[in-house]
């Protein structure tokens, strides 16, 4: 598809990921604009079904993004995701939806480089992988 | 593990469970049995409990009828202590399903004994209807004899259910009794066997002859596991070629028109409130609109394959293959292929067995620190 500008959607925590975009603005980074945030006070609180949703609306991808493994500001809120994350992976792919459409990372609230950098590169790889099907079609 | 055998007369196993159920009801302990009977006012079969000996004449649970799995009817029995015992005769699937549902403290074990008979499968349940006929016990003793007997089972151009034909599971191995028909010469007995303490403790009232299990058994039964599962995969294959894009799953989902059915009749779906209900999913009216524009056209009502994969993502680490949801379903969307094939891969994922044990934590319900480094990061 030409000129085909990838919709990513970020699940980001309100302590960690999201303080990194934040840092990433006022820190004048650039990263590209085909990312949606949505800000939760924790990655434990993405229920799958909003992950299934952003993709059958035609999301691109979809990315989870909050505390490194012992920073969860409660606790343990990111090893459930760790957990949905993967049950996502198993459950996905076999409806074709591309292994690399959905992403979970930990970026911690100093990260803004890494923010930036992770979008770009997200960016990049689903420009290599062409737009959601669902996009394409209609879903619902 | 203890094992006895009784003997069956005139080879009526259907007398020789009842009289074996009458003796269980007979017991101190017990205090009543649930177990599939025909109802007296209408000819259908139906999980009935039962605490008066003399009403166990109509029992058959041999029957090809699974109207309803019931772990749920076991779960509502259980889930407050009660102060008596119950003895609950389920099939293989049930058990599995029940042993879920205690799990997620939907259910206790500690006053209920568990009795699994062999499973030899069932009817979809419109097909059960329309040719069992008049003669209710004798369609089940015929049908038990062919199954037994290796013939085919293919009533009226009637198959089995697919959820059975694909089960790998015929053996109630989660029972606290078990009843052996697999490998065992059911001409003249039947084969008991405590599996748990607390089948022991049931068996010891009995007064059974003590016996070996029979030698033929194993291989049975494990060529009847092999058979089915040669079924499943390639339910599998054909099921997955059917789905394996968002327009294939599209077309799959069609006729759904989102009246949960699925959901109800699905054992290890013990949500009180599902969010499918709630006003989450209750839509301001200008959205769809909205999702109308995108496209130009929608399928209405709208939600309904995100109902699906949202359902697979909350239980399919629990499914235990019973085929209700199949059964449940008026559109008849073949639902039991789509979610075995789908649970299939979750629970290898987690490498998770639902049903076999009491022990295995379900994967949702639990979490570790050092786990699952793969699927973190976004790749090269």
């Amino acid at each position: 598809m030409e000129g085909f500008e990838p919709t990513i959607i970020a699940f980001v925590c309100n302590w960690c990921t999201y303080t990194a975009a934040d840092l990433a603005g006022t820190s004048r980074l650039g990263y590209p604009a085909n990312v949606r945030l949505i800000r939760v006070m924790c990655t434990g609180m993405v229920d799958p079904k909003y992950v299934i949703k952003a993709f059958l609306e035609g999301a691109d991808a979809v990315l989870v993004s909050g505390c490194h493994p012992g920073d969860c500001h409660y606790i343990n809120g990111n090893y459930k995701a760790r957990r949905r994350i993967k049950l996502l992976k198993e459950i996905l792919p076999q409806f074709g939806f591309d292994d690399e459409r959905l992403r979970l990372t930990w970026i911690g609230a100093s990260d803004g480089i890494q923010f930036a950098e992770t979008i770009r590169k997200m960016v990049t790889q689903m420009k290599i992988l062409g737009p959601n099907e669902a996009k394409l079609k209609i879903v619902i | 593990m203890k094992t006895a055998k009784i003997k069956v007369k005139d080879g009526d196993l259907l007398a020789t469970l009842r009289e074996f159920f009458r003796s269980i009801l007979q017991l101190e302990d017990i205090s009543a049995i649930l177990v599939p009977q025909h109802l007296p006012m209408k000819n259908v079969v139906m999980p009935t409990l039962v605490t008066d000996p003399e009403q166990l004449n109509g029992i058959d649970p041999l029957a090809p009828a699974f109207p309803i799995n019931s772990a749920k009817i076991v779960s509502r029995l259980t889930r407050k202590p009660m102060g008596q015992k119950v003895a609950v005769v389920l099939r293989p699937c049930e058990i599995r399903a029940f042993i879920e549902l205690v799990k997620l403290k939907q259910g206790r074990t500690e006053e209920v004994v568990l009795v699994g008979i062999d499973c030899l499968g069932a009817y979809k349940n419109l097909d059960y209807t329309q040719i069992v006929g008049e003669q209710e016990t004798e369609f089940t003793s015929r049908f038990y004899r062919n199954v037994l007997s290796g013939k085919e089972i293919a009533e009226n151009g009637f198959d089995l259910n697919p959820a059975c034909k694909a089960c790998e599971h015929p053996v109630p191995d989660g029972a606290d009794i078990l009843i052996g028909l697999f490998g065992v010469d059911t001409n003249h007995s039947l084969m008991i066997q405590a599996r748990t303490l607390n089948g022991e403790d049931l068996y010891r009232n009995l007064n059974l002859s003590h016996a070996e299990e029979p030698p033929e058994r194993t291989a049975a039964v494990a060529s009847l596991i092999a058979e089915r599962t040669a079924y499943r995969d390639k339910m599998f294959a054909e099921t997955s070629e059917v789905t394996n894009s968002v327009e294939k799953l599209n077309i799959y989902l069609a006729n759904c028109i989102n009246c949960y059915n699925c959901r109800v009749a699905c054992p290890v779906c013990y949500c009180k409130e599902c969010v499918f209900v709630t006003d989450v999913f209750n839509h301001e009216p200008i959205q769809y609109l909205r999702w109308a524009n995108r496209k130009g056209i929608i399928k209405m009502p709208t939600d309904t394959v995100f109902y699906h994969i949202t359902r697979l993502a909350h239980m399919s680490t629990a499914c235990v293959g019973c085929g209700q949801c199949s059964n449940a379903c008026p559109n008849n969307i073949p639902v039991m292929e789509l979610f075995r094939t789908v649970s299939f891969q979750t629970q290898k994922g987690f490498e998770y067995e639902p049903g076999k044990s009491i022990e295995d934590e379900p994967p949702l319900s639990v979490f570790r620190e050092d786990e699952l480094a793969d699927v973190v990061g976004i790749g090269k």
